[in-house]
């Protein structure tokens, strides 16, 4: 597991949206158990207090889920790491869409420099 | 009970305050940075919260009992200046350790020392200035306190180094204890802490939880500094 982390944000925040990429993407796969806190904490060389705050978060999200003595999992439900991905690829586009424009292209302008690359 | 709580701190030499209205309270489990530039007060707070130093006024509680005897048994300090004798090995001490600290973990320290890759009969003179503060903090780390006091402990050592001391603080960190680490190089250790106490002309003049002050200013605790220290 691996983030970068920008030192202008909430490291929780970031720890959230890293977390995040690496279950969309399939790092970490559905129903995967996840390391401890204190594991995870060390491994992003993060304080495990801030680790537990974006555990929870994602917990409050119903990204993972506490079992019992068990430890924490990602969740089963694959339509929710569907919506979620869905929402990070709006919000990229978006964001190119923007900084292209600022070139002065236009959205056809776009669509053919994606078909050209490919 | 808090775990470390200053009231009405001051500390005069003659007519000079060093620090004035220290009023302070930290909890357990949370890693904490002292931050100020040089000169501001910052080992001078340490040295009163060490019972090192008399305050003028005022009081420093650990546990709620005042600072003395007891509390030395709890705080494992790490001063800006070595205390060490640098003609002892590190084996010795380990030894020495051993026998002044009734917590001093040795197979937790030789644990930690393994790790690099050094030979425990070398003496501590022998060693560049980066494996002597790491032997240091490990010694520190090793010992099972409430309350670690950490003094610079990234002053001229490699980035490499750095690192090695950032890992070592947060492995041996646990929820019942906190770690105060005092340090104007904010960049390589913000990442880590849970709450700033920013510290100037003898003064606190901020207390946060980091990312609270992040959100807040939509910057690092580094900028803020610096914006709010210009000189």
């Amino acid at each position: 597991m691996n983030i970068v982390f920008d030192n202008d944000r909430p490291i929780y925040i970031q720890l959230v949206e890293g977390l995040q990429i690496h279950i969309i993407s399939g790092m970490i796969f559905p129903g995967e158990r996840l390391p401890s806190v204190r594991e995870l904490a060390l491994n992003l060389k993060v304080n495990p207090n801030t680790m537990q705050k974006a555990l929870s978060e994602l917990e409050d999200l119903g990204l993972i889920y506490t079992e019992r003595t068990n430890g924490k999992f990602v969740t089963t439900d694959k339509s929710k790491i569907e919506k979620l991905r869905e929402k990070y690829a709006r919000e990229k586009t978006s964001k190119y869409i923007n900084d292209i424009k600022e070139l002065g292209l236009s959205k056809k302008d776009i669509i053919n420099l994606i078909k050209e690359m490919e | 009970m808090e775990l470390l709580e200053c009231i009405n701190l001051e500390k005069r030499y003659g007519d000079k305050v060093v620090l004035k209205d220290i009023n302070l309270k930290i909890p357990r489990g949370k890693i904490i940075g002292l931050l100020g530039k040089n000169g501001t007060g910052k080992t001078t707070l340490i040295k009163l919260i060490n019972d090192l130093l008399t305050p003028t006024k005022g009081k420093v509680l650990v546990n709620g009992m005042e600072v003395g005897v007891e509390s030395k048994k709890i705080i494992s300090y790490l001063p800006e200046r070595t205390y060490l004798d640098k003609s002892m090995t590190v084996e010795k001490v380990i030894k020495y350790f051993e026998d002044f600290y009734d917590n001093f973990d040795s197979n937790k320290a030789r644990k930690l020392l393994k790790k690099l890759d050094l030979d425990t009969n070398q003496k501590l003179s022998k060693m560049s200035k980066g494996m002597q503060e790491k032997v240091q903090l490990v010694l520190v780390m090793s010992r099972c306190a409430d309350l670690y006091i950490l003094d610079e402990p990234l002053g001229g050592v490699d980035p490499a180094t750095r690192d090695y001391i950032l890992d070592t603080i947060l492995t041996n960190f646990n929820e019942n204890a906190s770690v105060i680490i005092s340090t104007h190089l904010i960049s390589d250790i913000e990442k880590i802490l849970d709450e700033v106490i920013f510290i100037d002309k003898g003064k606190i003049i901020l207390t946060s939880s980091t990312d609270e002050l992040r959100e807040k200013e939509k910057s690092s605790i580094d900028e803020i500094f610096r914006r709010m220290f210009k000189c």
